[in-house]
């Protein structure tokens, strides 16, 4: 009886119809927790008293940076429920995450360098966690090139699937590598429970940039995932209802 | 009267299990008798399969020799023929040149194997596909990896790398290779039977191969300036380890995937 | 509003930085509904080309 749900998700037409409804309800919260994190971090929030106006860059930097991990994360989840299970919409899923991921993961990198300058000195350095970070996105373009290059879409789904189930381990690198190894990067002060570095001016209006990132995340994962399904179901019977509707 | 049964003498079917047949006449049926070949013994004749059908192609086997060679004359050309400078960057050149070699070897560890259907055969006999796929690993790194290894000194002195580090570079060359040829045959299951599959190959590859670069440059630059070059060779053959368990896994499902 | 846009002195990465990332959000929509409107359209051509599965 409560595994019916889950079960529900594994099925085409009614993850389509799901996601439609569902979209608005991440989108709107989504562009609302933004824009008023851009507010808070770019006008309330005073300036640091080491990096001036300059440290605004981590309302932008944090979470792109979030983003690429936790889509990676996701796409790699989805991934194995799609392998173990063999259920074709989590390969959907799979697939829909992996652009999105891909052009967080630029936005981080570049968005560092910008930070890195003026900072450290450098618009680059090939320390643990920049390096890491770019294997990732290499990683991403080596999922979508993989998944363009085989014809057979089971196949693809499946061969992709493996490839970034293999990946997932660069995840914890790149979280840890700034305690694992003496970097450049700075070590995470946001995520201490314990005491957190920064002021609540400063720190709400992060907070409200990840999780407005977040949504924005599963707001577009939504749309993608509806496109993705209808092209698998290739000329299911569903389809012409849904595409009336 | 039913003559005796006779047992296969040859293998052919080593793979499959050994069987006897009785020598059958026209009314009765031939009776099967299993005896189950281990995955050790499967995997010792793949891997004498591998490296006798190899040495029957040796041009092959001198391609990524010849490129690695190739490759590291590059850079005395487009940087600089002054052996101070060389030897600085002779760590990275190695690594890189041996890497990319690698990886030319690599889209012929399955490839001869899926084009005549040997490979259906090792998924579909019964034995552990992943020891089979370890043991073709094995073979391609005694057809690659060892003879980078060893060409690594001569590449090395041309770049200006001095005597008394040569060992260190041969060791560390043939230890970090076990890694590359364990990680990069995951890329190569899953772009099995890609056309032009090269450039996605290492693009697949490469991520996962940069702890072997930076270990083993850094073995080899401490090789050279006589450092401890004992810590980033353990770390090597840790990730040599690491890979043997892993890797074979990870290989056989992606063959598993691209046959099906 | 002259010092807001000029960010204490680093106006020349923080400003580039927010494009960037506002290109990307700004992009993903697109793409997205994009790759949605593709899909539609080509299941509507299968459908009316009346293939059955």
């Amino acid at each position: 009886m409560t595994w019916t749900w889950f079960h529900r998700l594994a099925s085409p037409p009614y993850v389509y119809a799901l996601a439609a409804r569902l979209t608005p309800w991440f989108a709107w919260p989504a562009g609302l927790l933004i824009a008023a994190g851009l507010w808070g971090g770019l006008v309330l929030a005073p300036p640091d008293y080491q990096q001036g106006d300059g440290f605004r860059i981590i309302y932008v930097h944090a979470p792109s940076a979030w983003m690429s991990l936790m889509v990676y994360t996701t796409m790699a989840l989805a991934a194995a429920v799609g392998l173990i299970w063999r259920i074709k919409v989590a390969h959907a899923v799979a697939a829909s995450c992996a652009p999105v991921g891909a052009s967080f993961t630029f936005a981080a990198l570049v968005t560092g360098a910008l930070w890195g300058e003026p900072m450290w000195g450098t618009y680059w350095e090939w320390d643990p966690r920049l390096t890491s970070e770019l294997i990732l996105l290499f990683l991403y373009l080596g999922y979508m090139g993989l998944r363009s290059a085989l014809e057979d879409a089971t196949r693809a789904d499946r061969a992709s699937a493996l490839l970034a189930v293999v990946g997932v381990v660069n995840v914890p690198i790149i979280h840890y590598s700034v305690t694992w190894w003496n970097s450049l990067h700075q070590a995470p002060s946001v995520m201490r429970l314990s005491k957190p570095a920064m002021p609540a001016s400063m720190l709400v209006p992060l907070m409200m940039m990840l999780l407005g990132f977040t949504l924005f995340f599963a707001a577009v994962l939504l749309v993608r995932l509806r496109g993705e399904v209808l092209t698998r179901e290739r000329s299911a019977s569903w389809v012409r209802e849904a595409l009336s509707a | 009267m039913r003559s005796a049964a006779t047992p296969a003498t040859r293998a052919p079917s080593a793979l499959q299990p050994a069987a006897e047949e009785r020598a059958a006449s026209v009314d009765t049926p031939p009776v099967i008798v299993i005896h189950p070949a281990t995955p050790l013994s499967a995997a010792r004749l793949a891997l004498a399969r591998d490296l006798r059908l190899a040495f029957r192609k040796r041009g092959q086997l001198v391609q990524p020799l010849a490129f690695f060679a190739l490759v590291t004359l590059l850079f005395p050309l487009a940087v600089s023929p002054e052996m101070a400078r060389l030897r600085d960057i002779a760590p990275g050149v190695l690594w890189v040149a041996a890497l990319l070699a690698s990886l030319l070897a690599l889209e012929f560890l399955f490839r001869d194997d899926a084009h005549d259907g040997t490979l259906e055969q090792y998924a579909i006999s019964g034995q552990s596909l992943i020891s089979l796929v370890f043991a073709k690993i094995v073979a391609h790194w005694l057809l690659t990896g060892v003879p980078l290894a060893l060409m690594a000194p001569l590449a090395g002195l041309s770049l200006g790398v001095p005597v008394a580090a040569l060992p260190g570079v041969i060791l560390s060359v043939a230890v970090g290779t076990i890694a590359l040829s364990l990680i990069g045959s995951i890329g190569a299951a899953l772009t099995l039977g890609v056309k032009r599959s090269g450039a996605l190959l290492a693009l697949l590859t490469l991520p996962l191969s940069l702890p072997v670069l930076i270990f083993g440059a850094r073995a080899t630059q401490l090789a050279i300036t006589a450092g401890p070059l004992l810590a980033p060779l353990e770390l090597l053959a840790a990730l040599a380890v690491l890979g043997a368990t892993l890797a074979p896994i990870a290989a056989a499902a992606a063959l598993r995937i691209s046959l099906e | 509003m002259r010092s807001f846009l000029d960010m204490g002195g680093y106006a020349a990465f923080v400003w580039p930085a927010y494009a960037v990332t506002l290109a990307v959000i700004v992009l993903n929509v697109v793409w997205a509904r994009r790759a949605l409107a593709r899909s539609r359209t080509a299941a509507r051509q299968r459908q009316d080309r009346g293939e059955t599965p």
